[in-house]
């Protein structure tokens, strides 16, 4: 353990590199690198300790700029290389850093297993829904119809929602932010470094040049209180600029439905009250889309086991505990005969 | 006639070759295996081949489910696992019809006859029963109706007939130990161990053994069973032995490695076969503070080792040919950040699934030059089982010393194969520091050492040291990013000339048998050490002035080499693929040699070069 008495307060500067940022400006990284700098600091982060992992595309760049140890991989590979990070020393405290083309095309299969695994680690997707660095072409999170330099006349297939996969692959937590929301994403963040495990939060992402606004019809600020709902456990799950809108479970439908307090009887009482550790709930938040629901941000599910990381070491140090590492034993052992 | 035969009625032999062969579920390895560590226990040198079908059971009784298992031993070095056996064990007609045109003409066959049924005949494709017609007159047959003896001797025991037939291959061991005047006991108390829970099992297998036996010692025969006695194999060092096969080997080789450099170890790997026992071995290794970890690809696998290389510790990562194709870009990642990492490749016969179960080393290219960019990288090779020991250690030093990946070839033989081994004493073996970086002053992750030209290895979690790598050039300077031209020269540059200065911390090329200069060489790597090693010796008994050179560093090649290469006027190349070695050769030395090529899937046989030295050397037989 390192020792934190007489060491000073680190601020979100203390972990700004020397290098310059090369994303466009304007670019939505900047935000969230400014976040995340903002988190370390917040949560008493010590650096050296601190590793920060990527794959390849824009965000995947984000570990030159965070003054910690840091591993630029391959495409789509981080979570295995971080795995390997957390199996070597676990003491180490890994954020893994991927794009929506990263995370889910190329890697998807190691994202799946990263989950399921539970490796402890936060790993963060910047969702832009385009391939950014190779120049705009659409990737698995673009919505039907988005009109890139590979699919001139519309993308056909259909996206899949981060959070949903997530969920679906086994993740004992799951949230989402957005870029621009300083506010709220270092406490989101927080959160996820708290958990022990794969801690997975999606941020979306604004790519000023290859896809701009995509989000807009519910990030932009003064609308912000209407689309948007930041859950919290225990909570009910209200929203809207006048905290009369809400939403609620249609028990015959089962389904979601959005209702407004003080409309057709409704009363605080009909608001779902959201629980974290609820997987089905969590299930169906993810899936809201705006307009029609309010795009739901915070810490959607939080559900912890022991993570992988543990269990492994765990048996390492079961095994220690009971037998002797004699190596001269171990290859002897068997049938052996001796010449004289 | 009826001859009695009695134990003073041996044969000597220098050596000799038996294959068991039956079907995937008639226990031949196993048999093999038991035989062999008799073998062993009683001194005699030996070499084992067990060459089984991909399937894992494939239809009773069919040509492609035949499992075999060859085991050549002597009172003399084998070195090989025999090119013709001497003596085949076929326990149905299958089995006879795969394994005839090996063996030698005027061989002995055991057959059980019991499996000789119309049923078995069919599926093995025979149309005539061979045991009933002269088909097999060349060979001296022991038709014996093992099935319904090997009832008779467990009858006592209750089992069911299938449980019961399953005796086969244990009656057939005690009738093959009698044979060659083995003792039982080693076999017996390993059945009592083996089965310690289901006694009847035991006593089973344990009777059938002994009737097997028993028949070969009391057996009124009219064709004479013959007995052969193979002595000890006296010129072999003092000390303590045991058989080890190439896949074991290896894994405690890198334990040993970790142990003597102490630097923990963490495999990375993903099953395929003929490399998966690494990662069984490896697993059960906890102790040592092996961390394995099964990843979902293989290309997640070479990760996980890199990113604990990253980390601090020794990443390793063991595949065969069509993983180590997944993991390439990964180990470009690995060059580029100047990480170690040990890659193990037990290579089988290709291209793509080829023929997993079968040998060859045709991934030669893949390990030397089959990544993108300027990739270079230590390349091995291990050329018997026990060599992979050693082997394993040196990728080990060699990966941490130099910061860098080591790519080791074995193979479906060496790695299957057993061999008597002597065992090391990892007291007395020489360590090697492994260093992790500490000291903040004038720090960058790529300061290098001036004579190795290793980077620093600097583990996260040190104060003083924070640093970001990845696989985009790095400023020779500072090891930040860097586009710039020159500089990706001047790194590309040291690259290479780090993977080059290797060459002054690895053996030698030595002759491994006969002289330096001469007429003719034949050069080989890998497993094919043991048969050309026989067949050189054979061919210098008959005066061809030949030698034997074997090279087990692959990348960089020893200094030496072009001369040794260059002091013989005729060279052959023997490998088991389509000239890899041959043309890196010639790319290195415009070495112009006479390749001998074999891509059978099976090994060479000593008959194979030995045939290539007589007509280079222009001798005919
Ligand atoms: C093996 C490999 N294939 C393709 C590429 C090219 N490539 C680099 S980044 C990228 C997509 C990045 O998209 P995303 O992960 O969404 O990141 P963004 O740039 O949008 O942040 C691709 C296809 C590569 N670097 N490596
Ligand atoms: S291309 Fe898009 S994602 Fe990449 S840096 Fe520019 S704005 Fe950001
Ligand atoms: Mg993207």
């Amino acid at each position: 353990m390192n020792e934190q008495t007489d060491v000073k307060k680190l601020t979100f500067k203390d972990f700004e590199t020397d290098q310059e940022v090369r994303w466009c400006p304007g670019c939505g990284d900047y935000a969230i690198l400014k976040a995340v700098q903002m988190t370390l600091a917040n949560i008493g982060a010590t650096p050296e300790n601190t590793v920060f992992v990527s794959g390849i595309g824009c965000s995947s760049r984000f570990p030159y700029y965070v003054e910690t140890y840091g591993f630029h991989t391959i495409h789509g590979r981080a979570p295995a290389i971080a795995t390997g990070v957390k199996l070597a020393n676990p003491e180490l405290d890994v954020w893994l850093v991927t794009g929506d083309g990263d995370g889910l095309s190329i890697g998807g299969n190691h994202m799946l297993h990263v989950l399921r695994r539970n490796v402890n680690m936060q790993i963060m997707l910047f969702n832009n829904e385009i391939y950014g660095l190779t120049k705009g072409q659409y990737s698995p999170t673009s919505k039907q119809g988005t009109k890139s330099p590979s699919t001139p006349f519309g993308s056909v297939d259909l996206p899949l929602t981060p959070c949903s996969f997530a969920i679906g692959a086994g993740a004992r937590f799951v949230a989402r932010g957005i870029d621009t929301a300083l506010k709220a994403l270092p406490g989101t963040l927080a959160r996820a470094k708290e958990h022990n495990g794969a801690s997975f939060i999606e941020i979306l992402q604004n790519c000023i040049v290859f896809n701009d606004k995509t989000f807009e019809h519910f990030t932009l600020k003064k609308e912000a209180a209407n689309t948007q709902i930041h859950v919290e456990h225990g909570q009910p799950m209200i929203y809207g600029k006048e905290k009369n809108r809400g939403l609620h479970f249609n028990k015959d439908k089962f389904a979601l439905e959005t209702v407004t307090i003080g409309e057709d009887g409704i009363t605080e009482d009909d608001i779902l009250v959201h629980d974290e550790t609820n997987k089905l709930m969590a299930q169906m938040l993810v899936e809201l889309t705006a307009p029609e629901f309010p795009v739901v941000c915070g810490v959607i599910y939080c559900d912890p086991k022991e993570s992988y990381d543990d269990a492994v070491h765990k048996q390492v140090e079961v095994a220690k505990a009971n037998k002797k590492a004699d190596f001269n034993a171990l290859i002897r052992q068997g049938r052996t005969w001796t010449v004289e | 006639m009826n001859v009695q035969t009695t134990a003073q009625n041996f044969d000597e032999l220098d050596s000799v070759c038996v294959r068991f062969a039956g079907d995937s579920g008639d226990g031949m390895q196993l048999t093999g295996d038991q035989f062999s560590v008799v073998t062993a226990l009683e001194g005699s040198d030996l070499s084992t081949f067990p060459d089984f079908p991909a399937e894992i059971r494939a239809p009773v009784g069919t040509t492609f489910g035949v499992s075999a298992f060859q085991i050549n031993f002597g009172s003399v070095e084998v070195s090989t696992a025999g090119d013709e056996p001497d003596v085949l064990v076929a326990m149905n007609p299958a089995a006879l019809k795969v394994s005839l045109e090996g063996l030698r003409k005027g061989g002995v066959i055991v057959v059980d006859e019991g499996a000789f049924n119309k049923r078995n005949l069919d599926k093995a494709g025979y149309e005539e029963n061979p045991l009933e017609n002269d088909s097999l007159s060349d060979y001296q047959v022991q038709k014996l109706d093992i099935t319904k003896m090997t009832l008779e001797s467990v009858k006592e025991f209750g089992l069911g007939k299938k449980d019961a037939i399953r005796s086969k291959n244990m009656w057939t061991l005690g009738l093959i130990l009698w044979m060659f005047g083995r003792q039982r006991k080693p076999i017996t108390d390993w059945l009592e161990q083996k089965f310690k829970k289901i006694p009847d099992v035991a006593n089973a297998n344990i009777a059938a053994v002994n009737a097997g036996h028993a028949y070969g010692e009391t057996a009124e025969v009219s064709s004479n069973l013959r007995r052969y006695h193979v002595g000890r194999h006296t010129t072999e060092e003092a000390g303590e032995y045991r058989t080890v096969n190439g896949n074991q080997a290896l894994a405690w080789g890198l334990v040993a490695g970790s142990q003597l450099g102490d630097i923990p170890l963490m495999l990375g790997t993903y099953p395929i076969t003929p490399a998966s026992a690494l990662l069984h071995t490896l697993s059960e290794l906890k102790e040592y503070g092996v961390v394995t970890f099964q990843a979902e690809d293989e290309i997640a696998a070479v990760c996980g080792a890199i990113g604990a290389s990253f980390a601090g510790q020794l990443g390793v990562t063991s595949s065969s040919g069509p993983g180590i194709a997944l993991k390439t870009e990964a180990i470009g990642l690995a060059i580029s950040a100047e990480l170690p990492l040990v890659i193990v490749d037990v290579q089988r016969a290709g291209p793509s699934t080829g023929l997993p179960t079968k040998t060859e080393q045709s991934d030669l290219y893949q390990a030397v030059w089959g990544r993108n960019g300027d990739a270079p990288i230590v390349v091995l090779s291990a050329s018997n089982p026990h060599d992979c020991f050693d082997v394993g250690i040196e990728a080990v030093r060699l990966a941490t010393k130099y910061m860098t990946p080591v790519m080791v070839l074995s193979d479906g033989y060496i790695g299957n194969a057993s061999e008597p081994w002597k065992i090391p004493d990892i007291t007395k073996m020489e360590k090697f520091t492994v260093k992790h970086h500490t000291d903040p002053e004038g720090f960058h992750p790529f300061l290098r050492d001036p004579e190795t030209l290793a980077r620093v290895w600097a583990k996260p979690g040190t104060p003083g040291l924070l640093h970001r790598v990845g696989g985009i050039e790095k400023d020779y300077d500072s090891g930040h990013i860097s586009y710039d031209a020159a500089n990706h020269q001047k790194m590309s540059d040291v690259r290479a000339a780090k993977i080059d200065g290797i060459a002054n911390d690895i053996p030698l090329q030595s002759v491994s048998l006969g002289d330096q200069g001469g007429k003719l060489a034949v050069v080989g790597w890998g497993s094919t050490r043991g048969a050309i090693h026989q067949a050189v010796k054979r061919a210098r008994a008959e005066d061809i002035d030949v030698s034997h050179v074997h090279i087990d560093n692959i990348w960089p090649l020893p200094r030496n080499l072009e001369e040794v290469l260059n002091s013989y006027d005729n060279v052959i190349v023997a490998e088991m693929n389509k000239g890899q070695m041959n043309n890196l050769l010639r790319a290195q030395y415009l070495l112009d040699a006479h390749l001998l090529s074999k891509v059978s899937g099976q090994p060479f046989k000593i008959t194979e070069i030995l045939d290539c030295i007589r007509e280079q050397a222009g001798v005919s037989k």
